[in-house]
């Protein structure tokens, strides 16, 4: 299967400002998620997948076309929803995505046809004759939708979707990603800083940081092992309990407040953190299983990414580490 | 079935051939344009001049109605001056429509900051640009060798003989030195449109280039006793073009030659500052 996005040492820069450092990987899942804070290059990345920024070394492939010999293939192939508003304010809804329609080679007619289909699809099939201009935010964010998908595209990038909208619109622009992933075989990139946005709706997500890929996960493979996730809050000491816990070959996070957060190893049961906790004098107040989610991935990769600390590029081949 | 009841489906149709796709955008901006009712008297104004010259034609080759203002022969003998007097009125004509025209061309999408949008597609920057600069140089063509070419073939019917084919060039001239103008109008308008993204400025810049560029190039000429000043004064460039073109004489301080020089590094910058300007998104360095 040709993966996605291929990035080979991939560097952009500004002037004299390194945006992306030398960024490698190669993804291949249905939903990808691009996570990471204001600033860490996730636009500036998919600004070049679509070619509107040049490399400055290395090189990307999208659906296995290069960005740079094969960016009519790559533009044929994808539909993209910007960040910012970008509608043309006197046009209406359906003049403007026909227009769209119709740059993206459809003929005429087709595009109109589809310019309809799109705007019933997103849910703006009532406001479509209505010009861009008077459009609230959230009719806004789905016509920028529409124009993504009146073309067909095989895979569709989204950048930050859900920018400004109210929880029954995040929803509804959420549930039609996920739609569109699984009923209309559409590959997806999802950019955004909202974990839950990325977190309902793709299977992998890369985290940038300062231009770099800080971590990469497969949270579908992540729900599916069997890793076991243990909240604990405690009563005592708590630095003799990290130790404790570190001797016995946990992995533990401690959250301060007597909170505690494990990874236990295959060998290691939970009558020995009872045991554990005895021998050190330890009340036990709460204890329960709990499975990574993706904000811990995230601050995990956000914490553990000190610029000592970052590695230069992390290696993703086919969707693994 | 009605489209509300469809849903969503992929498309697997026929696509379009990739170079007729600039043709979208001239289409979609020549829809817009005559929304305007100022624009659509504008434009029928610019067409009351070839009119009148039709009529005088007409009227010079008339022995009836010259008899019956008690006149022998002709009004006037027609030659490439008659016609350069055309293109004179009718180039201004063109170069107000193309004021008018060319900022709401491009400034709107820059203004709305829809140029991802477009550029996101297969669709380049150059076939944007192409597909803005067609709608206007179809309407100003509407507006100069277009009437300019009804006039000569008029005239040749009128004169009989062998007039057509012994005064083809002038037909050549006024295809050539409207076309000339047509780009270097179409290219400043949108080089300013891109520049300034707002529809009147870059309308009061495009007067401002020519009027005060004018007024500049004169003041410069009168302060340092030289005639390159002119070469700043946009219509005086394209007058001296169109006089060697029509083989009249140089009413201007500047040569020929000088004009074409001149009027290719205004467009170069006006492409320079294209191709600077009309990017998906602009990079802060």
């Amino acid at each position: 299967m040709t993966p996605v996005i291929e990035l080979d040492k991939l560097a952009v820069r500004f002037g004299k400002r390194d945006i992306l450092k030398d960024l490698t990987c190669s993804l291949s899942g249905r939903s990808i998620g691009l996570l990471g804070p204001n600033g860490a290059g996730k636009s500036t990345l998919i600004n070049t997948l679509l070619g509107f920024y040049e490399p400055a070394h290395g090189n990307a492939r999208v659906l296995g076309f290069d960005v740079r010999r094969e960016q009519r293939q790559i533009r044929t192939a994808v539909g993209y929803m910007p960040e910012n508003d970008a509608l043309i304010a006197n046009m209406s809804g359906v003049a403007f995505i026909r227009l769209m329609g119709e740059l993206s080679g459809l003929p005429s007619e087709a595009a109109l046809e589809r310019a309809h289909e799109a705007l019933f699809y997103v849910g703006l099939g009532e406001a479509r004759y209505r010009k861009l201009g008077t459009y609230s935010l959230g009719m806004r964010q789905l016509a920028k939708l529409a124009q993504a998908i009146v073309h067909g595209p095989r895979l569709l990038i989204l950048d930050e979707p859900t920018n400004g909208l109210d929880p029954p619109a995040r929803q509804r622009m959420i549930r039609l990603v996920r739609e569109m992933k699984d009923t209309h075989q559409m590959q997806i990139v999802l950019c955004s800083h909202l974990l839950r946005d990325v977190e309902e709706s793709c299977e992998e997500v890369l985290i940038l940081k300062d231009g770099r890929i800080v971590h990469y996960a497969n949270l579908e493979q992540e729900r599916r092992a069997n890793k076991r996730f243990v909240e604990i809050e405690a009563l005592g000491d708590e630095a003799v309990f990290a130790d404790a816990l570190a001797t016995l070959g946990c992995e533990c996070a401690t959250g301060g407040g007597g909170r505690f957060r494990l990874v236990l190893s295959d060998n290691i049961e939970i009558r020995d953190i009872y045991r554990i906790a005895a021998d050190h004098d330890i009340q036990l107040r709460r204890l329960n299983y709990r499975r990574d989610s993706l904000e811990d991935i995230f601050l995990r990769a956000m914490n553990g990414s000190g610029s000592e600390a970052a590695p230069e590029t992390v290696e993703v081949s086919n969707g693994h580490l | 079935m009605a489209i509300y009841k469809r849903g969503y489906r992929a498309y697997s149709g026929p696509l379009t051939p990739t170079w007729s796709r600039f043709l979208v955008v001239s289409r979609y901006a020549w829809n817009g344009l005559f929304r305007s009712r100022l624009l659509t008297a504008f434009f029928v104004i610019c067409f009351f001049y070839p009119v009148g010259a039709i009529t005088t034609l007409y009227i010079n080759h008339s022995p009836s109605v010259l008899s019956t203002f008690h006149l022998e022969g002709s009004l006037f003998e027609v030659t490439g001056k008659f016609f350069f007097i055309f293109m004179i009125v009718q180039g201004g004509l063109a170069f107000f429509l193309a004021t008018f025209v060319g900022p709401g061309l491009v400034s709107p999408d820059l203004a709305n900051r829809a140029l991802p949008l477009y550029l996101c597609r297969p669709f380049s920057r150059t076939e944007y640009v192409l597909g803005k600069m067609t709608t206007q140089v179809v309407l100003l063509s509407l507006v100069t060798w277009v009437p300019g070419l009804v006039l000569y073939l008029v005239q040749s019917s009128l004169a009989g003989g062998g007039w057509m084919w012994e005064n083809l060039w002038i037909a050549r001239a006024m295809i050539l030195g409207s076309l000339i103008w047509i780009l270097v109008l179409s290219l400043l308008a949108l080089a300013l449109s891109a520049w300034v993204k707002w529809k009147i400025a870059a309308a009061a810049l495009m007067l401002g280039i020519v009027f005060i560029g004018a007024g500049f190039g004169h003041a410069i000429d009168a302060i340092l006793r030289t005639t390159k000043g002119s070469l700043l004064d946009i219509g005086n460039c394209v007058t001296a073009i169109w006089c060697s073109l029509f083989r009249v004489e140089n009413t201007v301080s500047i040569s020929a030659g000088e004009a074409w020089v001149s009027l290719l590094i205004i467009s170069a910058v006006c492409l320079w500052l294209l191709s600077k300007k009309l990017r998906a998104y602009e990079v802060v360095r």
